[in-house]
C-alpha cells in the first residue's frame, strides 16, 4: 500500500482516521470542511463504523463524548463558528479524561467572518477555549502527507493521555492535493494504557462513574493537579517542530500551517538573494514547542512571526524568548493569503532596517 | 419466611440527598427495582442530569456517565450509537429536557434512538433554587417568576413529552405521576415498558413523572402530593401519547 497516490487534505485526514480504527464520527455541516463528513458518510458504511450527522455541534460533541466513554474512537470536525459550539463539550471531555480527535478547519472571524482561510482560532485553540483549568493539544499539519500521519498520531495521543486532541488547519490545507505516501495504520511501539474506564455495563466487575463534578475542593484541587501533571508530561513528550535553514540563519521566521508553507516559499527567495533566513514551523502548537525556540533563539538575530491573523501565537513565541531576541511580527487576517514573494518583501525590509 | 420488600441490589446503601418527600428518591427506588427484575445491571448505562438528581451515581450501582446540562440524550446517542447492544437512559429534569436540552431530546427522539429517557417534571429549576422552569404552570409563583407565570411576559408551560409523542421516531411515550401508591405502581410499569421497547429496538422511549418539589413549591411534603394531583395532573393530564406496540396488535 506504500505507493503514492495524490489526494486532497481533507480526504488524506478522513481516511487516516478511518485507517487509525476511528469507527465513530459525529458533526455538522459548515463550509470548508464539508468535504470531511461527507467522506465519512460515504465511508464508516464501508467498514462499519458510525456516521452521524447532529443537529448542531453541542449535539455532535457530546455524541463524541458518548462514544468515547463507552471506548470508542471518535471524530468530530466543524469550522471555526462550530468550534466555539463545541467547547462546552471539549471542557467537560478534558474534565472526564475522555479520548478523541476534534478537527478545527479555520476560517475567518470573528462572527460567521468568511470561509476563507485563517489563523485566527490560535488562542481559543491553544487557551483551552472552554472553561475551566485544563489544556488540550493541538497540531497544525501543513502538507497533506503529515495531514495524513498527524491525525493517525492523534488517536494515539488522545488514547495515551485520555485526553481531546485537535487538529488546526484551514481552507488551504482542507482543499489542496498533494502526492502521499498512505500507508497502513501503524500501531505506536509502546503500548496504549488499557481502556480501564469505559462504560459498558457492570457485568462481572464494580460499576463505573464518569464525572467531572468534585463538589469537595480538595479533591477538586487534587484533580487539577492530576490533570496538570498530565499536562506537563505531555509538554516533555509532544512538542514537535520542522527547522528550515535555521543553523545558519541570522533572521528566522516563526510560522505554522498554511503560514508556515508561505514562509517556506520566503525563506527561499531570501535565500535565493544570499539572506540568511531560516524557518522554524510549530507542528504542535500546544505544547509549544519552547525547547526549539529557545535553540534557535541562541542562532538568531531577529524573529519575525508570522500568522495569517492580527497575531495570536507571537505570545506564545515571546514567552519561550524571554527577550533573547526581538521578535517582529507581519500578519494577514480576514482570510486574505499572501504570496511568498509579499512575505519575502518583508523579510527584506527587516534585513535592510536591522542591518542584519 | 419470605421477603417482601428489600433494598434493590443496585441501590446503593447510601441516604439520599433529595429533600424530604422528593420525588427524585422514589423514582430512583423504582428504577433500581427494575434494573434488579429485568436483569439489567451487567448491560445498562445511566445519564444523569445536571439538576437535583446529578448525584445519582452515589445511589444507582450501575455504569453511569455525566451530562453537561441537557445534553443526555447526544450522549446517549453516542453510547448506543457505538454499542447497540447496550440499554442506555437518561434522566432528566424539566429544566434539563425542555429548556436547555430542547433540541438534543427532540432530535434524538425523531431519530428513533433507541434510548429510554426518564423525564421528572417538578415544574421548577429545583436544583439552582426553584427558579422558574419551561414546565412551570401560569400564575405559578418561582423565585425568578414572583408574580406568576404570566402568558404575555414569560409565555406558556411547554408540554414537551406531547410534541414528542408526535414524532415518528418516538415508539412509546407516556405521562405518569407519583402522587399516589397506584400511580407510583403504574409509574415503574410504565418504565419497564420503555425499556422493553428499546430493548426490542422500536424506537424512542419516553417517561415523563410528575414529581413534587416541597422545597421549591414552599408547601409541606404531604401537602406536596396534593398539589402534585390537584395542580399538575391538571396541567399535565396523565395517560399514554404514543406506544406503537398496541397500535401494532391492532391491526
Ligand atoms: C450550562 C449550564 N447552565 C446552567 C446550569 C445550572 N443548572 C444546573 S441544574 C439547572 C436546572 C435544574 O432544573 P431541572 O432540570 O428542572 O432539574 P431539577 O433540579 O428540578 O430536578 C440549572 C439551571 C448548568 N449546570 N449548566
Ligand atoms: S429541591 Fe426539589 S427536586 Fe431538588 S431535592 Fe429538593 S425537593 Fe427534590
Ligand atoms: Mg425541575
Amino acid at each position: 500500500m506504500d505507493e503514492k497516490v495524490l489526494m486532497k487534505g481533507t480526504d488524506a485526514l478522513s481516511e487516516a482516521a478511518v485507517q487509525a480504527g476511528c469507527r465513530c464520527y459525529f458533526g455538522y455541516p459548515i463550509t470548508p470542511q464539508n468535504e470531511i463528513p461527507e467522506y465519512m458518510s460515504r465511508r464508516m458504511e464501508e467498514v462499519g463504523g458510525v456516521f452521524l450527522q447532529g443537529e448542531s455541534e453541542i449535539a455532535s460533541i457530546n455524541m463524541v463524548l458518548g462514544a468515547a466513554a463507552t471506548g470508542a474512537r471518535a471524530m468530530t470536525s466543524s469550522s471555526s463558528p462550530g468550534i466555539s459550539l463545541k467547547q462546552e463539550g471539549l471542557s467537560f471531555m478534558a474534565a472526564l479524561e475522555l479520548p478523541a480527535v476534534i478537527v478545527n478547519i479555520n476560517r475567518g472571524g470573528p462572527g460567521l467572518g468568511n470561509i476563507a482561510p485563517s489563523q485566527g482560532d490560535y488562542y481559543q485553540a491553544t487557551r483551552g477555549g472552554g472553561h475551566g483549568d485544563y489544556r488540550m493539544p493541538v497540531y497544525a499539519p501543513a502538507s497533506v502527507q503529515e495531514l495524513y500521519d498527524i491525525t493517525m498520531q492523534t488517536f494515539d495521543v488522545a488514547d495515551k493521555y485520555r485526553t481531546p486532541v485537535m487538529i488546526l488547519g484551514d481552507g488551504m490545507t482542507g482543499q489542496i492535493v498533494e502526492p502521499i505516501i498512505a500507508h497502513e495504520y501503524i500501531r505506536p511501539a509502546e503500548d496504549l494504557p488499557p481502556k480501564d474506564y469505559i462504560l459498558d455495563g457492570a457485568q462481572g466487575r464494580p460499576s463505573r462513574i464518569i464525572k467531572s463534578l468534585i463538589l469537595d475542593v480538595r479533591e477538586m484541587e487534587e484533580h487539577n493537579w492530576k490533570l496538570k501533571r498530565k499536562y506537563d508530561l505531555m509538554k516533555q513528550e509532544l512538542p514537535q517542530w520542522e527547522e528550515f535553514m535555521t543553523d545558519d540563519a541570522k533572521m528566522t521566521i516563526i510560522a505554522y500551517g498554511t503560514a508556515a508553507r508561505i514562509a517556506k516559499g520566503a525563506v527561499k527567495r531570501a535565500r535565493s538573494q544570499g539572506l540568511k533566513v531560516g524557518l522554524l514551523r510549530p507542528i504542535t502548537l500546544w505544547p509549544f514547542p519552547d525547547e526549539a525556540i529557545i535553540s534557535v533563539a541562541k542562532k538568531s538575530k531577529i524573529f519575525l512571526v508570522f500568522e495569517m491573523s492580527t497575531g495570536q501565537m507571537i505570545d506564545d513565541v515571546r514567552l519561550a524568548v524571554e527577550g533573547r531576541v526581538p521578535c517582529e511580527f507581519y500578519g494577514r487576517p480576514g482570510g486574505i493569503v499572501p504570496a511568498p514573494q509579499e512575505l519575502a518583501r518583508i523579510i527584506e525590509r527587516y534585513w535592510l532596517q536591522k542591518e542584519l | 419466611m419470605k421477603t417482601i420488600y428489600t433494598r434493590p441490589k443496585c441501590l446503593k446503601p447510601a441516604p439520599f440527598h433529595y429533600c424530604p418527600g422528593c420525588g427524585h428518591s422514589i423514582i430512583h427506588r423504582l428504577m433500581c427495582e427494575l434494573i434488579d427484575e429485568m436483569d439489567l445491571q451487567g448491560r445498562i448505562i445511566g445519564i444523569p442530569p445536571a439538576g437535583c438528581a446529578v448525584l445519582a451515581y452515589n445511589y444507582f450501582d450501575i455504569d453511569i456517565c455525566e451530562s453537561a446540562h441537557g445534553r443526555g440524550c447526544a450522549i446517549a446517542t453516542g453510547m448506543k450509537r457505538a454499542r447497540p447492544d447496550k440499554i442506555i437512559f437518561t434522566y432528566q429534569g424539566d429544566g434539563d429536557m425542555a429548556a436547555i436540552g430542547t433540541a438534543e431530546t427532540l432530535h434524538a427522539a425523531n431519530r428513533g434512538e433507541k434510548i429510554t429517557s426518564i423525564f421528572v417534571n417538578n415544574a421548577v429549576y429545583g436544583m439552582t433554587g426553584g427558579q422558574m422552569a419551561p414546565t412551570t404552570m401560569l400564575g405559578q409563583k418561582t423565585s425568578t417568576s414572583p408574580y406568576g407565570r404570566r402568558p404575555d411576559v414569560e409565555g406558556y408551560p411547554l408540554k414537551i413529552t406531547d410534541l414528542i409523542g408526535t414524532l415518528p421516531g418516538a415508539a412509546y411515550v407516556t405521562r405518569t405521576s407519583v402522587a399516589t401508591p397506584a400511580k407510583i405502581l403504574a409509574t415503574k410499569k410504565a418504565i419497564r415498558k420503555a425499556f422493553e421497547v428499546q430493548m426490542a429496538g422500536l424506537g424512542y422511549s419516553l417517561v415523563e413523572v410528575l414529581s413534587p418539589c416541597p422545597t421549591n413549591w414552599k408547601v409541606s411534603p404531604k401537602d406536596s402530593f396534593i398539589y402534585l394531583e390537584e395542580k399538575m395532573e391538571k396541567e399535565y393530564p396523565l395517560g399514554v401519547m404514543k406506544d406503537i406496540t398496541t397500535k401494532k396488535k391492532d391491526s
